[in-house]
């Protein structure tokens, strides 16, 4: 059967991978717009804290013999615990500044990372196997899916959508929008603002070393993995409405999606998709598809 | 003091002089090379910071083995794979620091700029690292020398190998810039002379991640073959997704630009079985043993075909200093292209003259994982491609120099 | 406090002597190609700080006139052959188009998002510099000659070439500080620090905006068809996003929104990335994000906004 002069099973097959895809976007745009969200900072490590988090993945298998289901909660903790430090030490002293400057602190953060992984780890990097749970593929018969990719969607949205959950549904998250809203107003009420702030840095860098862990058994584990990537996770965030949660997980999986269409019909052009698609939207929505303005 | 005397004691002195400039035609009394790589970004395994390790031991075994009665000294810079930064640091080191030759050079963009300014200035360039074939085509000149490969030998190599042995139908996974193109054009015109047929090829953007979309339509395409015209972290990673989508083993995997950090890196369970070219494996013969063993325990990697035609290329341009009695870039390059290359790393080896030193290539397998019986056993050699065949010749050369 | 500030001001013009004249006799002194790399990359950041430092806009696109204009400069040089003067004033021009372009699209946002749509738009540039087969892709637009200075003077003479960099760079220079102590400077500012309040005074905001992107663009690719013609090549690092967040690091290390401060900036970058890369080797981008670091954390008024606010201080004392 063909659409178009293209068959339904290159296209359902594309479709898929950019559904994958997408939820790669979806993971890393969430931490990016929570981030900037609740903090006002424009995170440019998160690309080095996805990277840091396939490599503290691959430290512990081989250094330690931590499987990955426990590397998919030990690597965000270490790594999260890093975001709490870079918090508590450096951005802190930002917040009054234009934001400016926390993108600029974050950008000169992540070349330290990368300079150091890379030094420690060479360029080619590592490879990570698949876990034996999740090897091997089923034939869905357009495709041949590999279970490994069908999991990363499960555990993807599942992180995603619990991580709306918790922010817009649960007294957690209200206090945190509050804090953000009026954090003078919500320390009198005896919450601590300033941990609040500290944890959610932490988080949104975690999702990102989540999301590191989960691409590990994909890509080879290199310290540049991320560093091309944040480009095209900055325009989903910014597409989706800076700071907007379902926006970013939404639209995450939609230019995936995008992504893979254009793909079917012109593969060389599928990076800069995303950039043309970023441009319309600003044009004609300024606040971004799901923002506020 | 008589006259005679006098006379005779200025004659000695005359003739000492005369000596001295005889022996001394090296200006300064000192060879100086210049290591300009790739120490700090995406070519640093294959050429970096070995490539300097390489080319101080080619410059102590040379002291050591031929006694010269000039001085060598080394200096290194990382052009960080930015041609302007590369140009900068070769115009002065031969303007200011009077570095006789700039070697590496591992990128092609870079290869290309300080090419240009060794022949402003006459002094000479040899290239180790750089893929590119312009090098001793459009661009060549007499004062440079690429030495170790170039895309042309290795997709020849392979495209000839693997189609001969049977697979016959190809597509191409092909990174979306001129490399990329060149690459995918050079081996597709050799899978048709061979008998084969190109099925069709997608080309993925330039710097790509994920490759599962594209191997999807690799499958699709039913050949026997999948040729991949990318290089370094594309290469890697499409090697692994292919692995993981279950086209390897049904369809078998051709790398056209691999080296053996890449497979290293990869492991052998994705990468058994792949057909690639290469210029040098260590493991080749006692030579080949004996040296990489050495640069082993240094540099605590084996070493890639770059870095040990880094050795050999040093090795040899200080042979022609010597021979030549001279660091003048015409007698010198004169000398290197009128001795042959046998040593660990080149077998036949001769120095054309569009720069181009052509030697044996070797078309080798990845091992099984089970085969492999110590670390970096990694290669069967498949066979020996003869300097002669390996290179483009010099009938389709597009080099000025070369007159027909 | 005021008095000193006009001090300062009052001894800008013996300065610019002061620099201008080591300027005249630096290339007896140091390396001619090292002080003209010097020189591009001062005049790229004094055209990006015109845009950030005046008019409050940071675009993360600039790497986009810089290598834009060193392939039309190249390909006009090289390939059609005109005179150097000639492929600089093509490639200012292209940059200034392109940057008018950029602009009409940009500037109806503000803060972070004309930031993204100006990374956005250089992505698209770089992906066609990758594409077009003219730029040579990942080869680099190779081997374009210096060629005669109105078919007169010859400019592979370094310290030839040198003075005409030199004289580039001093206009460039002086279109700036014109600019910012124009009238028109004067509401660039005024936009920066409130803008409501410009556009309630009846000013066309977007107006003074986009010309200012345009002169901006058109500046940083003078310093870019400059350079070209000094390494004779045009590479894809000049319009990577990279050379985006050098520039940015350049004139905030120096100091935002000083007139000097770009020139510091760029001259301890460039300094720098050439020293450093005998001496450390792969820890140079270490190097570079932790200046990056302690500049936000530290002396975020850059070198010379810090010893402004010294020699101020010291007056009132």
């Amino acid at each position: 059967m063909e659409i178009f002069g293209i068959s339904t099973a290159l296209l359902g097959s594309q479709l898929l991978v950019g559904l994958i895809n997408g939820s790669f976007y979806a993971i890393l745009s969430l931490g990016l717009a929570i981030i900037f969200g609740l903090l006002n900072i424009i995170n440019f490590a998160h690309g080095a804290q996805y990277m840091m988090g396939a490599f503290v993945a691959w430290i512990a298998l081989t250094r330690f013999g931590i499987s990955y289901w426990a590397a998919l909660i030990v690597a965000p903790l270490i790594v999260g615990a890093v975001g709490v430090l870079i918090e508590r030490l450096m951005l802190r002293r930002l917040y009054k500044l234009d934001h400016l400057y926390g993108l600029l602190l974050t950008f000169g953060l992540a070349l330290i990372f990368e300079g150091v992984f890379r030094d420690q780890f060479g360029i080619s990097g590592e490879s990570y196997e698949v876990p034996e749970l999740l090897s091997g593929g089923v034939d869905l018969g357009f495709m041949f899916l590999p279970i490994y990719r069908g999991w990363v969607i499960i555990a993807s949205l599942t992180v995603c959508f619990g991580t709306w959950y918790m922010i817009e549904r649960t007294k957690l998250g209200a206090y945190l929008r509050a804090g953000t809203e009026n954090s003078a107003m919500v320390q009198a009420l005896g919450i601590n603002v300033p941990l609040l702030i500290t944890f959610t840095y932490g988080y949104g860098v975690a999702l990102a070393a989540f999301a590191g862990v989960l691409a590990a058994p994909i890509f080879q584990v290199n310290p540049l993995m991320g560093s091309n990537l944040i480009i095209v996770v900055f325009a989903v965030v910014v597409i989706g409405g800076m700071g907007s949660i379902m926006g970013s997980i939404l639209t995450g999986l939609g230019l995936g999606l995008i992504e893979g269409l254009t793909r079917v019909v012109y593969p060389e052009a599928s990076s800069v998709v995303v950039f043309v698609i970023m441009v319309i939207v600003l044009l004609v929505r300024p606040a971004g598809l799901f923002g506020k303005s | 003091m008589t006259s005679t005397k006098l006379k005779m004691t200025a004659c000695a002195a005359a003739l000492a002089a005369l000596s001295f400039n005889a022996l001394a035609q090296v200006s300064g009394g000192s060879v100086k090379i210049g290591v300009l790589t790739d120490l700090s970004g995406t070519y640093s395994d294959l050429a970096g910071s070995g490539a300097v390790l390489a080319t101080q031991m080619a410059i102590d075994d040379f002291i050591a083995k031929e006694k010269p009665s000039f001085k060598i000294e080394m200096v290194s810079a990382d052009h960080q794979n930015k041609a302007d930064i590369a140009s900068n640091k070769a115009r002065e080191w031969l303007e200011r620091e009077s570095v006789d030759t700039v070697t590496e050079l591992v990128t092609t963009s870079t290869a290309l700029a300080v090419m240009k300014v060794a022949k402003e200035k006459d002094r000479i360039a040899i290239m180790n690292g750089p893929a590119s074939t312009p090098i001793t085509n459009e661009q060549c000149n007499d004062v440079s020398v690429h030495y170790t490969y170039d895309t042309y030998a290795l997709a020849n190599g392979t495209a000839k190998a693997v189609t001969q042995q049977g697979g016959k139908n190809w597509f191409f996974l092909t990174a979306d810039y001129a490399f990329g193109h060149a690459l995918e054009k050079d081996s597709s015109a050799v899978v048709t002379a061979n008998g084969g047929k190109v099925l069709g090829s997608v080309r993925h953007p330039f710097p790509g991640s994920d490759f599962s979309s594209f191997l999807l339509r690799a499958q699709a395409s039913g050949a026997q073959v999948i040729g991949l015209a990318n290089a370094g972290a594309d290469t890697t990673n499409a090697i692994k997704q292919a692995a993981e989508f279950g086209v390897t083993p049904k369809q078998s995997l051709a790398g056209l630009l691999m080296f053996i950090t890449d497979v290293h890196a990869l492991g052998l369970k994705p990468t058994q079985g792949m057909f690639l070219t290469t210029g040098f494996y260590w493991d080749r013969s006692d030579e080949t043993r004996a040296w990489s063993k050495r640069f082993y325990d240094k540099q605590k990697k084996m070493p890639t075909m770059v870095q040990a035609g880094q050795y050999s290329s040093i090795y040899h341009y200080l042979k022609a200093v010597k021979a030549a009695g001279s660091d003048d870039t015409a007698k010198v390059m004169a000398m290197m292209k009128k001795t042959p290359i046998n040593d660990f790393f080149a077998r036949n080896g001769q120095i054309r003259d569009d720069g181009r030193m052509v030697h044996d290539m070797y078309l080798v397998q990845v091992k099984k994982p089970t085969d492999s019986r110590y670390p970096w056993d990694y290669y069967t050699i498949k066979a020996t491609i003869p300097a002669a065949e390996a290179f483009q010749p010099l009938a389709l050369s597009r080099c000025p120099l070369i007159k027909k | 406090m005021k008095s000193s500030a006009n001090f300062l001001e009052s001894k800008l013009p013996l300065l610019f002597g002061v620099l201008f004249i080591l300027g005249l006799i630096a290339p007896f002194a140091m390396y001619p190609t090292f002080l003209m790399k010097i020189l591009c990359y001062a005049l790229f950041a004094c055209a990006f700080n015109l845009l950030l430092g005046f008019a409050g806009l940071l675009s993360f696109g600039h790497a986009a006139f810089l290598g834009t204009a060193g392939y039309v400069c190249g390909l006009m040089v090289r390939d059609v052959g005109v005179t150097p003067e000639v492929g600089i004033l093509a490639g200012t021009v292209a940059a200034g188009l392109l940057g008018w372009l950029f602009g009409v699209l940009a500037i109806r946002r503000t803060g972070i998002y004309f930031a993204m749509i100006t990374l956005a738009l250089a992505q698209m540039v770089f992906f066609l510099a990758l594409q077009i087969r003219a730029t040579g892709g990942e080869d680099g637009l190779q081997g374009v000659p210096r060629g005669h200075l109105f078919g007169l003077l010859d400019l592979n003479d370094n310290i030839t070439m040198y003075y005409l960099v030199f004289a580039i760079f001093c206009f460039g220079f002086f279109v700036i500080y014109r600019t910012i102590h124009s009238p028109f400077g004067q509401i660039l500012k005024a936009i920066r620090e409130n803008e409501p309040r410009a556009i309630s005074l009846g000013y066309d905001v977007s107006k003074f905006k986009l010309i200012a992107f345009i002169i901006s663009a058109a500046l940083a690719g003078m310093a870019g068809a400059t350079k070209t013609l000094v390494f004779q090549l045009a590479s894809l690092s000049d319009v990577h996003w990279h050379a985006s967040g050098e520039v940015v690091l350049m004139t905030l290390l120096g100091g935002l929104g000083t007139i000097l401060g770009p020139i510091v900036g760029a001259a301890t970058i460039v300094s720098l990335q050439t020293q450093l890369a005998d001496s450390v080797g792969s820890w140079v981008t270490v190097i570079m994000g932790a200046i990056f670091v302690l500049c936000v954390l530290s002396f975020r008024r850059g070198i010379i906004g810090e010893l402004q606010a010294l020699i101020k201080r010291s007056g009132v004392n």
